[in-house]
């Protein structure tokens, strides 16, 4: 800890049931290895589990109100949007990290700005890789997609497995999951492991290798239209048309009366939520069934769902309208957003000695830095890495009918004939043209070579690839043959005649026993296990 | 002896080269066709030194024994990893000595003429010469057009060889490199060699010849010093075809069918090597042998993302809790020697259980099979060693898969990006495995240039440094 280094501290929350903290005694540990020095509100973890002892142990400094908090900290770090009180303790060349929606709270950020603080705001970080370790977004919505699961589970008065009991057949839950984002998939994942036959729906279709890849079944649309390409709305789904929003809604209709528990989570980023689960969806289900709509906080993907609370309809389907499932798992949630910070300041201070470098350059510090030196720095231009690179424009493989392979069998047979028939004509035919002007003599030999070559192919074609080498080592050899050739003309003439021979043995020798033995060595190592 | 032993031992010396060749397609037949390969050989030399051979055959039969020492030497000496370069150097020796006899047909010709000229008896000549004495005008055209052949093949052959050789040696660099003037310089080469065709055939003179055979030496080194190193396969392939063709072409010179007969069987599979080799790159023969990539060249596509290191406990993890392994070897294996260490890791892997293979790609390493016969080396089973298209499908269900020392033959531009050079040629996916470690030199783009997304993919981890010592780092930590 150096002398120079900053004071980052946490408060309590004070938003009613929030029970997440940014700051846990492990993230302070590593915060302290960059340099910084962590000061945290007393009391300020106890809803996640992190006692102020822990705290203390952990080198952290513990205050006993937030006004001392906030005079002390240089660079504050919470996890809801701050209050009204909170604002006015904001004060100049702070830094606060925190949730902080700027289109809702714009007067908040207008105020920040003036003030001369600067706000980084967690839902800001872009959606590219480099960002995934502080995206506070996606490890929350993780939470929400697997406590949705639980919750539902909760809500739900049958088994999700199916089972065979000495006391009756229990089938097994559908569960359908609509939504194929962190918070979806994350619902998935969990559904699928307890056993549940999970469906799933999102209206970008490259998700269905994803959700296909977590165990649940892509719900599949009947729809010609080019559907949307996530890649042009970084990541995120946007609005679809409306004749493919009619043939969604005619699927949900039928899958319906089937499905025993529905877990929305479409959401369109500063939008309301879609529509999806309509009224008569629901009178549909059967009784006892669960509807969980993660969405409740933008209106709902169901119409009759109330936020924050838990109805029951006049025929028994429960739906549940909560909007704090990652504060309900309060330490987990805790954990992950205290280490989502704790990659942020990473980031921040790139030198490790306790010095912040507001990098404005950087895409990811940009993009969440909505106030700083006394401007309000939002809309962030757009990244100069796009979120996810462009999907390819896939050609759409079609499946071919039986008739049509059996067509396509039968035309490359065709052509395998036409071809080989071509290839013996053409042979053929200029054979006879050398035949016609070539003498006999010259024909003979020229037999044994056509012959020779049509045997080689035959026979090479069958080596094993992993027999390369010693093919090669071999055919070496033997095409020291010309050897002969020496041999037969050593004897008969000049000297230079007997010397350009005797080289030509000794060179073909060097070769003929080289290649050979090599072969050996190299064919004896092959063993079997 | 007569001339039907002689033939009757050619034939049957060339049903044993058929065999040999034919055995190699098993691991275990190979071992029995090399002693066929052997057999045969023995009996022609043979044949040949009791049948048609004159004289001089303690001179010959102490050059061969001489010539068979260095032989031995070298075989027993080489280490696998330098079997491409002992591959191409004795396809140079073969060309050197078609050249030679083809040139001492040629003498053989003209002193013929002038024997018999001088009213000489035609009884008193070698076996060769008396071959020669009796055949007539147009055959012997035939006879310098056949020759002509088998020295132009086998001058090209020759240096083509000797440069081959000194690329894969390191000795000339490997890049791809060309005189001035670049394939004109061929095309001029290759028009002297014709026009000497057609004075030589004319006339029979050895200035010509002589012409020609510095043309075909100037191809030879030319046109391989034009050729990069990762084309080396397709290069020592085509060489060792041409061998073949030379020994067809001198066989037809000299009239003997063994010769004809091996030379095509020689010619055909250094062929269809060049071809298998070719088609693995998705490259055609014309565009390997004048250098450069081909195909279209647009735009490539961006690659995004970063390339995430990893340390060798990382690795280890990942591999202890793995229960399938892919490994996928390249030239960087063989250049780090790091074929032990990968047999080793291999070894303490399979007796935990779990199922490890490897993924050949052809064109892996410098030799067409190359990496087979190294990881043999190492005592690799061959059993568990898979070609491309038999392992490509599996990747999905494979936990890790190992990239060592490979660059190109598992780039997913290949597939993806129609703009890449490589667009189309066919390559191991190994991304779709479902982490992959990716044992590297250093981050950049190896010896075509060309990006690799996979080094970016979101599963892939990158092992920074020497393959071999990284590897040796990684083995105490597999329990």
């Amino acid at each position: 800890m150096g002398d120079a280094g900053l004071k980052i501290g946490t408060p309590k929350e004070i938003f009613d049931g929030e029970r997440r903290v940014a700051m846990t005694p492990d993230s302070a540990l590593q915060l302290q290895k960059l340099g910084h020095e962590c000061i945290i509100e007393s009391g300020a973890g106890l809803a996640s589990g992190f006692v102020d002892e822990k705290y203390a142990e952990a080198g952290v400094e513990v205050v006993k109100t937030a006004a001392a908090l906030w005079k002390a900290a240089d660079v504050v770090a919470k996890v809801r949007v701050p209050d009204d009180a909170e604002m006015k303790r904001l004060r100049e060349g702070q830094t606060l990290i925190s949730f902080f929606s700027p289109v809702a709270d714009e007067a908040k950020m207008q105020a920040a700005a003036k003030k001369g603080a600067t706000v980084v705001a967690m839902e800001m970080i872009p959606r590219i890789s480099r960002a995934q370790k502080m995206d506070a977004l996606s490890s929350m919505a993780n939470i929400a997609g697997y406590r949705a699961v639980i919750e539902a589970g909760n809500n739900f008065g049958r088994f999700f497995t199916g089972q065979i009991t000495a006391a009756g057949k229990v089938p097994p839950a559908k569960v359908l999951v609509v939504g194929g984002g962190v918070a979806g998939l994350a619902a998935i994942g969990t559904s699928t492991s307890l056993g549940a036959i999970t469906l799933a729906f999102d209206v970008r279709p490259e998700v269905a290798e994803q959700v296909e890849s977590m165990g649940a079944q892509f719900v599949y649309l009947d729809f010609d239209e080019e559907q949307q390409d996530g890649s042009a709305s970084g990541g995120y789904a946007s609005v679809s048309s409306p004749e493919f929003r009619e043939a969604q809604l005619a699927k949900f209709r039928e899958l319906a009366p089937e499905v025993d528990i529905v877990i929305t989570t479409a959401l369109i980023p500063n939008r309301e939520a879609p529509e999806l689960w309509t009224e008569d969806m629901v009178a549909a289900m059967k009784p006892g069934s669960v509807i969980i709509d993660l969405a409740a906080e933008k209106g709902g993907n169901c119409k009759l769902t109330v936020m924050d609370e838990k109805i029951v309809t006049d025929n028994g389907v429960t739906i549940i309208g909560y909007t704090d499932f990652p504060s309900r798992m309060g330490t987990q949630a805790s954990t992950l957003y205290a280490t989502n910070i704790r990659h942020l300041m990473t980031d921040l201070t790139p030198e490790k000695d306790g010095v912040i470098n507001h990098n404005m350059e950087d895409d990811v510090i940009r993009g969440a830095t909505i106030a700083h030196a006394s401007e309000v720095t939002f809309p962030p231009p757009k990244p100069k890495v796009a979120a996810i690179a462009a999907a390819p424009k896939k050609e759409k493989i079609k499946v071919p009918t039986p008739e049509e392979k059996r067509a396509a069998e039968i035309a490359a047979f065709k052509t395998q004939t036409k071809n080989q028939v071509t290839l013996l004509a053409v042979g053929g035919a200029l054979l006879l043209a050398v035949g016609l002007v070539a003498p006999a003599s010259f024909m003979q030999h020229f037999i044994v070579f056509v012959l020779s070559v049509f045997i080689g192919f035959q026979v090479i074609w069958g080596v094993a690839h992993s027999l390369h080498t010693p093919l090669m080592a071999v055919t070496n050899a033997i095409s020291s043959i010309i050897i002969l050739g020496a041999l037969m003309q050593i004897g008969s003439g000049s000297l230079l005649v007997i010397v350009l021979a005797a080289l030509s043995v000794f060179m073909c020798g060097i070769n003929i026993f080289g290649g050979f033995l090599v072969t050996r060595r190299m064919l004896a190592m092959f063993q079997k296990s | 002896m007569d001339f039907g032993f002689t033939t009757a031992a050619y034939v049957v010396a060339a049903i044993l080269f058929i065999l040999s060749l034919g055995g190699l397609s098993g691991q275990e037949s190979a071992k029995r066709a090399v002693w066929y390969g052997i057999a045969g050989m023995a009996l022609a030399v043979a044949a040949t030194l009791i049948g048609p051979g004159t004289g001089f055959w303690f001179l010959s039969l102490i050059l061969i024994a001489g010539g068979g020492a260095i032989g031995y030497q070298l075989a027993t000496k080489v280490q696998m990893t330098q079997m491409p370069e002992l591959v191409a150097a004795m396809h140079s020796l073969v060309g050197l000595a078609a050249v030679f006899v083809g040139l001492i047909a040629h003498f053989e010709i003209g002193r013929v003429g002038g024997f018999i000229a001088d009213g000489g008896d035609v009884k008193e000549l070698g076996t060769f010469a008396a071959l020669i004495a009796k055949k007539s005008g147009v055959e012997l055209s035939i006879l310098r057009v056949e020759l002509f052949l088998g020295v132009f093949i086998g001058a090209v052959t020759f240096t083509g060889s000797v440069i081959a050789y000194g690329k894969l040696a390191g000795r000339v660099s490997s890049k791809a490199e060309k005189l001035p003037g670049g394939h004109m310089l061929n095309i001029a080469a290759v028009t002297i060699a014709v026009l000497s065709l057609v004075w030589y055939f004319n006339t029979g003179g050895f200035l010509p010849l002589f012409l020609m055979t510095l043309a075909a030496l100037f191809i030879g080194y030319h046109l391989i010093m034009g050729i990069g190193g990762a084309d080396m396969p397709v290069v020592v392939s085509m060489l060792n075809s041409y061998s073949g063709w030379a020994a067809a072409a001198i066989g037809f010179s000299l009239g003997n069918d063994l010769l004809i007969v091996v030379g095509a069987l020689v010619g055909s599979s250094g062929a269809i090597l060049s071809y298998i080799m070719c088609k693995a790159m998705n490259r055609s023969f014309v565009s390997v042998i004048l250098g450069g990539f081909g195909g279209p060249v647009g735009e490539q596509m961006a690659v995004e993302g970063e390339q995430v290191a990893i340390e060798v406990d990382g690795v280890a993890t990942m591999l202890n809790e793995a229960d399938s392994v892919i490994i996928i070897p390249g030239y960087g294996m063989a250049v780090a020697q790091a074929q032990q260490a990968v047999s080793e890791l291999v070894k303490k892997l399979r007796a935990q259980g779990k199922n490890v293979r490897f993924a050949i790609h052809p064109v892996a390493g410098r030799l067409p099979g190359h990496m087979n016969v190294l990881l043999a080396e190492a005592k690799v089973p061959y059993d568990i060693v898979m070609e491309m298209d038999e392992i490509n499908d599996d990747f999905p269900s494979t936990d890790v898969a190992i990239v060592i020392g490979s660059n190109d033959i598992v780039n997913p531009a290949a597939q993806d990006d129609p703009n890449s050079p490589i667009a189309g040629m066919p390559v191991l996916e190994c991304w779709k495995a479902k982490n992959v470690i990716v044992s590297k030199r250093g981050q950049g783009t190896g010896y075509s240039g060309i990006e690799n997304p996979l080094f970016f993919k979101d599963n892939t981890r990158m092992l920074y440094g020497d393959a071999k010592a990284s590897l040796d780092k990684l083995l105490p930590l597999i329990d």
